[in-house]
């Protein structure tokens, strides 16, 4: 005790040096890390999560489609034509409908990526040598989606029929093509990217901001300490939610007014349905991801966790959602992921008045999804919002 | 009879297995400044966050303002002011913002005209636009006192509301909570300043979570047995030591450039000082009468001896 002091006596004090100072810091910096478990953890599940989102769930080039299919023809050659698609593997035959106007409704709604129509009496009119035209409707408001899979049609009639018009009709097989194939790209014919991305941009950064605003609202009361002086106050969780979301659903609502704007005057995205619909959609999923932003807030012990709760609930968002890459090139238990996140169904909602101008009926289930989305994220805020310091 | 505005009994809680309030009791009649004393970490802040409904104890019940704490915390929020601690209004709010977002809370009918009363009433009315988090300590806590009075309530819990708040600054809070017992309002008050404690009706004093004496200060002092001498001249310190081991005293404590000896048992207490007199001509030797700090030290190192 003495020799110590004596030791350090101020006349004697040598300079650390550079080394110890630093390793002072290193030393404080490791504790302090392996104290701050969250941190920890997003060290390790971060690269985790995005080498498994990006490995394996990332593809640009999406199989198995599902495709709509009017048949008005039902001979050998028809079959085989259907069979050919389906060999490309890009084309899934869910649905066989028997009015063109369920096949329109089903682009429409999203619920197909390809409708395929065979004429009448399309088998006679080819072996008559009639070149008739057999109708494949391509949803292309995501040009990527349904890119390989339309230059995959160019082939077809080539390679697969060869076989099937061989024989009596050689001779119709070895001139021009025996049928063509009239092609409908649908919502954005020109395949331009931007009328893609863009109003998916408005379910991006609403997702972020209106996510950050709120995921700070209870810590920063609890870190700043004037959370006990408001529990101690006659205001009830309910109220304290509701207060802290409705200031920011406005600002959310000034965004959407922005993004609009630049998206139609910038980049000429249309709006081919009803603004105030998109409006009106666009304020709820504001208010849902609020409400996510603020269930994080009464699940994070402080601020930090909180910015990284919102960090881990994006990085899904955006990958999964269809945002950035085609939904239907993901593998089944993406898409599952897929559809409990709220900006998959805000951008079949965004896009589909934007582009197709769909209305309110075709998008029933995504918004049902939002709701049931934002109640249940509310409900589990008021749960676990901690009425006491306890 | 006097009316009581708290009455609890056997309040109980513990943090991770760890008791920090014990099987408390107490009863605060109505009108009264009622201090609340103990060193830090007694579990003073603890106590009154169970009595406002921010704690829920473990065991034990009791009513505040004849509501019952564990059952009717929404009514006794409407009634009670709590001052925390530690600052707890928005910094980034002005002073009328704050005020005004209490007046609001409370469901007051006129919230600018009440926030303009508080702020006259505190002398800040050419600062009313200043942020809370600019004011200095002094003007935060009188600043808190404000909110904390604003929505009239008829029971205030101030937990330790001058500490580290400058001598004047903390006699005209004392004149304000006094003003303020005159109108009717009851106040418990906790603090570890000693000569605050003199400032109250009544007291009561907390260590390690146990409460171990409660009265009047006289009541108080009364109460401990305690006997004293007070010693002074030169080398207190290695007197103090000397004295420290000795059979008869209980304690040995400096105050400035005094040493108080005291013991429970006045006729030991009385020897032993007689024996440390004749071996020692250096200092004056004087019987006096134990003070509230002299008690509460005792008091906390017999705590001490039991529970820690
Ligand atoms: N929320 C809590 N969790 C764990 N321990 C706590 C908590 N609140 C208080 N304590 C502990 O309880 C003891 C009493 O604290 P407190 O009531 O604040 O004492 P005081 O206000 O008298 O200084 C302290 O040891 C403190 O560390
Ligand atoms: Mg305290």
């Amino acid at each position: 005790m003495m020799a110590a002091s004596c030791q350090y006596s101020a006349g004697e004090r040598r300079d650390p040096g550079f080394f110890r100072r630093m390793w002072a810091m290193v030393v404080k910096e490791f504790v302090q890390m392996r104290r701050d478990r969250m941190t920890f953890a997003t060290m390790i599940i971060v690269p985790i999560m995005q080498l498994v989102l990006f490995g394996y769930a990332i593809n640009t080039d999406p199989k198995q489609l599902p495709t709509a299919v009017l048949t008005r023809d039902d001979g050998p050659l028809t079959r085989a034509v259907l069979a050919a698609m389906k060999n490309t593997d890009y084309f899934d035959f869910r649905v066989q409908v028997r009015d063109p106007e369920e096949l329109d409704r089903l682009v429409r709604s999203g619920e197909v990526q390809f409708a395929v129509e065979i004429p009448a009496s399309f088998e006679r009119d080819v072996r008559r040598g009639d070149r008739p035209s057999l109708l494949v409707i391509a949803d292309a408001t995501d040009p990527v989606a349904t890119g390989t899979a339309v230059s995959a049609l160019q082939g077809l009639i080539d390679t697969a029929l060869r076989r099937e018009l061989r024989g009596p009709d050689d001779t119709i097989a070895k001139t021009e093509a025996p049928f063509a194939i009239t092609l409908q790209n649908r919502y954005n014919p020109e395949g331009i990217t931007q009328y893609n991305i863009v109003p998916g941009l408005l379910g991006v950064v609403l997702t972020m901001t209106m996510m950050m605003f709120t995921a700070l609202a209870v810590t920063r009361e609890i870190e700043r300490g004037t959370m006990e002086s408001l529990l101690a106050m006659p205001i009830k969780p309910v109220e304290i939610m509701i207060g802290k979301i409705a200031p920011f659903v406005l600002v959310g609502f000034v965004q959407m007014t922005i993004i609009l704007g630049a998206a139609h005057i910038l980049f000429d995205v249309p709006i081919m349905g009803s603004v105030w619909l998109l409006v009106v959609l666009a304020t709820l999923f504001a208010a849902a991801n609020l409400a996510v932003g603020y269930t994080f807030s009464t699940l994070a012990e402080n601020q930090l966790q909180a910015v990284q709760m919102t960090f881990f609930f994006f990085l899904p968002n955006i990958l999964l959602s269809g945002f950035m890459f085609p939904f239907r090139g993901m593998p089944e238990w993406a898409q599952v992921i897929g559809e409990l996140l709220p900006l998959t169904h805000f951008l079949r909602i965004v896009r589909g008045i934007t582009l197709k101008g769909i209305g309110f009926a075709d998008m029933q289930v995504d918004v049902l999804a939002l709701v049931l989305f934002m109640l249940l994220a509310m409900g589990l805020a008021l749960v676990r919002f901690r009425r006491t310091l306890d | 009879m006097k009316e009581i505005a708290i009455d609890v009994n056997g309040l109980t809680k513990s943090f991770d297995g760890r008791t920090v309030v014990r099987d408390l009791s107490l009863e605060v009649p109505k009108g009264e400044i009622y201090g609340f004393l103990g060193p830090n970490g007694s579990g003073k802040t603890t106590t009154l966050r169970m009595l406002c409904g921010l704690l829920t104890p473990d065991s034990g019940e009791g009513t505040c303002l004849g509501y019952d704490i564990r059952i009717e915390a929404d009514a006794i929020k409407r009634n009670v002011g709590y001052m925390t601690q530690r600052f707890s209004l928005y910094a980034d709010l002005s002073i009328r913002e704050n005020l005004e977002f209490v007046a609001r809370v409370y469901g007051m009918p006129d919230p600018k005209g009440a926030a303009s009363r508080a702020i006259a009433r505190l002398g800040l009315t050419g600062r009313q636009d200043q942020l809370a988090g600019e004011l200095s300590g002094g003007w935060k806590q009188r600043l808190a006192l404000g909110a904390c009075i604003l929505p009239e309530p008829r029971l205030l819990l101030l937990d330790e509301p001058t500490a580290g708040v400058d001598p004047k600054a903390r006699r005209e809070f004392w004149d304000e909570i006094h003003g303020l017992a005159a109108e009717g309002i009851t106040v418990l008050v906790s603090t570890h300043y000693m000569d605050e404690a003199e400032r109250c009706h009544e007291l009561a004093y907390i260590a390690f979570g146990e409460l171990l004496a409660q009265g009047t200060a006289k009541e108080v002092v009364a109460q401990s047995g305690l006997s004293t001498w007070i010693v002074s001249g030169g080398d207190l310190h290695r007197l103090g030591a000397a004295l420290q081991v000795r059979d008869g005293i209980d304690m040995v404590a400096p105050f400035g450039a005094e040493l108080h000896v005291s013991g429970r048992d006045e006729a030991a207490l009385d020897a032993a000082i007689k024996a440390a007199k004749n071996a020692d001509g250096a200092h004056r030797w004087t019987r006096g009468a134990p003070s509230l700090e002299d008690v509460f030290i005792l008091l906390m190192d017999e705590a001490k001896d039991n529970f820690a």
